[in-house]
């Protein structure tokens, strides 16, 4: 058996991680890849298109229950889906209490003591959002994923996320291993978004690994509980998360310590593309009407 | 006033002055909303009722006086016991100053220990800087050797991690490159201080075995005829090490004690403070990957540790606090099988004079009820022991015992027709071994010294055995391992029935007819 590999998703909420990470290892699975998912959301819907359904019982949760970590055991916890994908989630508080950070370390930690990754060729770590506290970071740290991906779109906000996470996994990067593997541009169809998230990619001193077209045929499928590998085999869209999963299983090896810029780089490169108009110093932080200019629908 | 200059009065009797007992009286009168004396007395003959156990029993959200101590705990009593190593604790400093003065308490000796000092900002921005600085601190003020560090709850709920700090402080200066700086994640709401043990043993056992943190290259186990020995945390640690050594000098048998603390708490008075003493030498650490085989005194202190050990090719052999004649058997009989070495003509008679002893003293320990509470392996080993006096551990209780241990403990009891109708108890505290002394009353209680509480709601007599021993001195002196410390637990134990059975006949005309001088 070759080397456990690991990987991890990050990028900023909504912007279809869990979709696209889904359908990738649904289509490494298809591989013949052994798969394990770590899903590092409180919401627990990392597994929901492989499970066909939202996890009930997330490591979190039945630890409370039970009323400590220790008392679990791993089959209590690992569900297996499609493609006998293990699927795992460690759940967390609800909003606005507790720390859903610890609730991530505590999670890896039981599943690593418990043997959940003995057996498998990848574990992939799901998790929400920006590397907003150390809990968050667990994933990157040494001896955990190799490789993260970052599922960003055109949009600024999903490129800015990107470059924060950039920055987290450069802090981890030059004490461990961790490495960016590249950027998934989830197409949103905004302006230019292909060569944003290329240029994007080379600021960030990594490469855009795949460029996954929006089609709807996602959201029919996600409407049941599916991934499109399952939903429509042989729909163009699965085909494409097919040749992502082609690539991030042939991109070992090949990530990078990344590379992250400043907001103001980050506008320039809009600017760049011509997505934003340079605006003169002086009207910062003035109204439209002080400007003289009439308001835009 | 009662008190003057001219007569002072020590507080036991200070307090007892009318002056004081009027103040204590007005203010339970005025402060303390008292409730009327029959009532008290009503609901306190109701906690020593079936039924008020079975609602105790029933009790799900709320842990009361838990007979078990933190992980960061455990992880400084590992860490104290390799040479000139300072425990380096990871967040906020009340935390160290905690296990520094328990084991002050325990050992009477000062524990060294520094920490990182985190406050509010270090839990908003992580605590680097302050690793950064304290490793630099450390290295600097007190010139350790090594520097092993831990973390407590606050920097493991923000995720701090050891790994990547230590290297960015190497990078940065604090210490050189090639000091050692083992760590491990500690965090306090998980597990106790056994498992704090467990996980800084690793720590130091993968460092120095698994290429020092990258900065060296991996060792090669080169076999030979050494023997690792891990005591586990362990109350009696002072004298339980030497008594080890001893054993093991009287078979010629080479061994490492991996974490020797014996010296370091208990460094002589002479005039020159030892700020470390004794311990495992760092070369010894790193050559112990050799030896054929290890020891762990204490299963439950070493999960985690040992099956490290065996995945570097040795053999490990887990005991469970062994105490008293066939627990010292299978520890000798381990070393003996493992050396090729036969016990010692020495060992052999000590042997002897504990199953003298035992005989001697048999008729008085027979058929007496002992609860017991303590750590898992600690439990084991004393129910062992008294299984072998021929005496019945009616109730066992671990609050940092899980299922595993709870099986092991009924199994070992049922191999004893003294052990029936005994009951282990998982996972429980003290509030539940007092429902359980009222209503499966036994003779006497074994614990730790917190346990005098339960000895004056109970009425049980009780037997110090364990740790922390807070109110009485110098027992951390004694062996109770091997055949000399089976003799001391003895003792220990007869002292106690004595003492009782002289405090039951004492009243003249009354009850002397057996305030015998000869017992």
């Amino acid at each position: 058996m070759a080397a456990l590999r690991q990987i991890a998703f990050y990028g900023k909420g909504g912007i279809g991680k869990s979709t696209t990470s889904q359908n990738t290892l649904a289509a490494l699975a298809e591989m013949g890849q052994k798969i394990l998912i770590v899903g590092c959301d409180p919401k627990a819907d990392s597994t929901r298109l492989i499970l066909h359904q939202k996890a009930q019982d997330t490591i979190l949760s039945l630890a409370a229950e039970a009323g400590s970590v220790e008392d679990l055991e791993l089959e209590d916890v690992m569900k297996v889906g499609f493609n006998d994908i293990r699927c795992v989630e460690s759940g967390g508080p609800e909003p606005g209490v507790g720390c859903a950070g610890r609730g991530v370390i505590t999670s890896i930690n039981f599943l690593e003591e418990n043997g959940a990754y003995e057996g498998v060729d990848y574990v992939s770590y799901d998790v929400l959002g920006d590397v907003v506290c150390g809990g968050f970071a667990m994933p990157i740290r040494e001896n955990k994923a190799q490789e993260i991906y970052i599922v960003m779109s055109g949009e600024m906000m999903a490129m800015y996320a990107a470059n924060n996470i950039s920055k987290g996994i450069l802090k981890y990067a030059n004490s461990g291993g961790v490495r960016l593997g590249g950027l998934v541009c989830n197409e949103r169809q905004t302006d230019k978004e292909y060569e944003l998230a290329e240029s994007l990619a080379g600021k960030l001193g990594t490469k855009l690994i795949y460029f996954v077209p929006r089609d709807n045929i996602v959201q029919h499928a996600e409407l049941r509980r599916m991934t499109c590998i399952e939903f429509a085999p042989e729909s163009k869209q699965a085909e494409h998360y097919r040749n992502l999963a082609t690539k991030i299983h042939a991109n070992v090896g090949n990530g990078t310590i990344p590379t992250p810029i400043t907001m103001d780089e980050l506008e320039d490169l809009l600017m760049e593309h011509g997505i934003m108009k340079a605006v003169d110093e002086s009207e910062i932080g003035k109204k439209a009407s002080e400007l003289g200019l009439t308001a835009v629908a | 006033m009662p008190q003057n200059a001219d007569n002072v009065l020590d507080h036991f009797n200070l307090f007892r002055q009318p002056e004081y007992k009027e103040m204590f009286e007005n203010k339970k009168k005025n402060f303390e909303n008292p409730i009327a004396d029959a009532e008290l007395e009503r609901v306190r003959e109701w906690t020593k009722t079936e039924e008020y156990r079975e609602k105790n029993f029933a009790r799900e959200a709320l842990t009361v006086n838990p007979a078990k101590a933190c992980q960061p705990l455990g992880a400084v009593f590992a860490a104290v016991g390799f040479e000139s190593t300072i425990p380096f604790v990871h967040g906020s400093q009340g935390c160290v100053a905690y296990y520094r003065s328990h084991f002050s308490r325990h050992f009477k000796e000062p524990t060294s220990c520094v920490s990182s000092s985190m406050t509010e900002d270090a839990a908003v921005f992580g605590g680097l800087n302050n690793m950064i600085d304290g490793l630099a601190n450390t290295y600097n003020m007190y010139k350790p050797k090594m520097i092993a560090v831990s973390t407590t709850c606050m920097a493991e709920v923000i995720g701090d991690d050891l790994n990547a700090f230590i290297k960015t402080s190497k990078e940065k200066g604090s210490v050189p490159q090639e000091f050692d700086v083992p760590f491990a994640h500690t965090p306090a709401f998980v597990g106790s201080h056994i498992t704090g043990y467990d996980n800084v043993m690793k720590g130091v056992i993968e460092h120095f075995w698994d290429g020092k943190a990258g900065t060296a290259p991996k060792l090669e186990r080169v076999p030979n005829e050494k023997i690792n020995f891990l005591g586990g945390f362990d109350g009696y640690t002072v004298g339980n090490l030497r008594e080890v050594k001893r054993i093991f000098n009287s078979m010629g048998v080479e061994y490492t004690i991996l974490g020797d603390n014996s010296d370091v708490w208990d460094t002589p008075t002479d005039g020159e403070f030892r700020m470390y003493d004794g311990g495992t030498t760092l070369e010894e650490a790193a050559n112990a990957i050799h030896a054929k085989a290890t020891i762990s005194m204490q299963q439950y202190c070493t999960e985690k540790t040992l099956p490290v050990i065996a995945a570097h090719g040795q053999e490990t052999v887990a005991l469970n606090h062994p105490i008293g004649v066939k627990g010292t058997d299978e520890f000798l009989m381990a070393i003996s099988r493992i050396s090729g070495k036969p016990v010692s003509a020495e060992l052999t008679k000590e042997r002897g004079r504990l199953v003298d002893a035992m005989a001697d003293s048999a008729a008085h320990i027979h058929g007496k009820k002992f609860a017991i509470y303590g750590d898992p392996d600690l439990c084991l080993g004393l129910t062992s022991f008294l299984l072998e006096l021929g005496a019945e551990p009616t109730t066992i209780l671990s609050t940092n015992g899980g299922k595993a241990w709870q099986e092991k403990t009924e199994k070992l009891l049922a191999s004893s027709p003294f052990g029936k109708n005994c009951h282990v108890y998982a996972g429980k505290d003290l509030w539940h071994m007092r429902s359980l002394l009222f209503t499966d009353p036994v003779d006497f209680l074994i614990g730790n010294t917190y346990g005098k509480y339960l000895e004056r709601d109970t009425g049980t007599p009780l037997i110090r055995i364990g740790f922390p021993i807070f109110d009485r001195h110098h027992y951390h002196r004694y062996p109770v391992w091997g055949y000399q410390g089976g003799m001391n637990v003895l003792v220990w134990i007869l002292d106690k029935i004595f003492d009782e059975i002289d405090r039951n006949t004492n009243v003249v005309a009354k009850s002397d007819y057996s305030f015998d001088i000869i017992r």
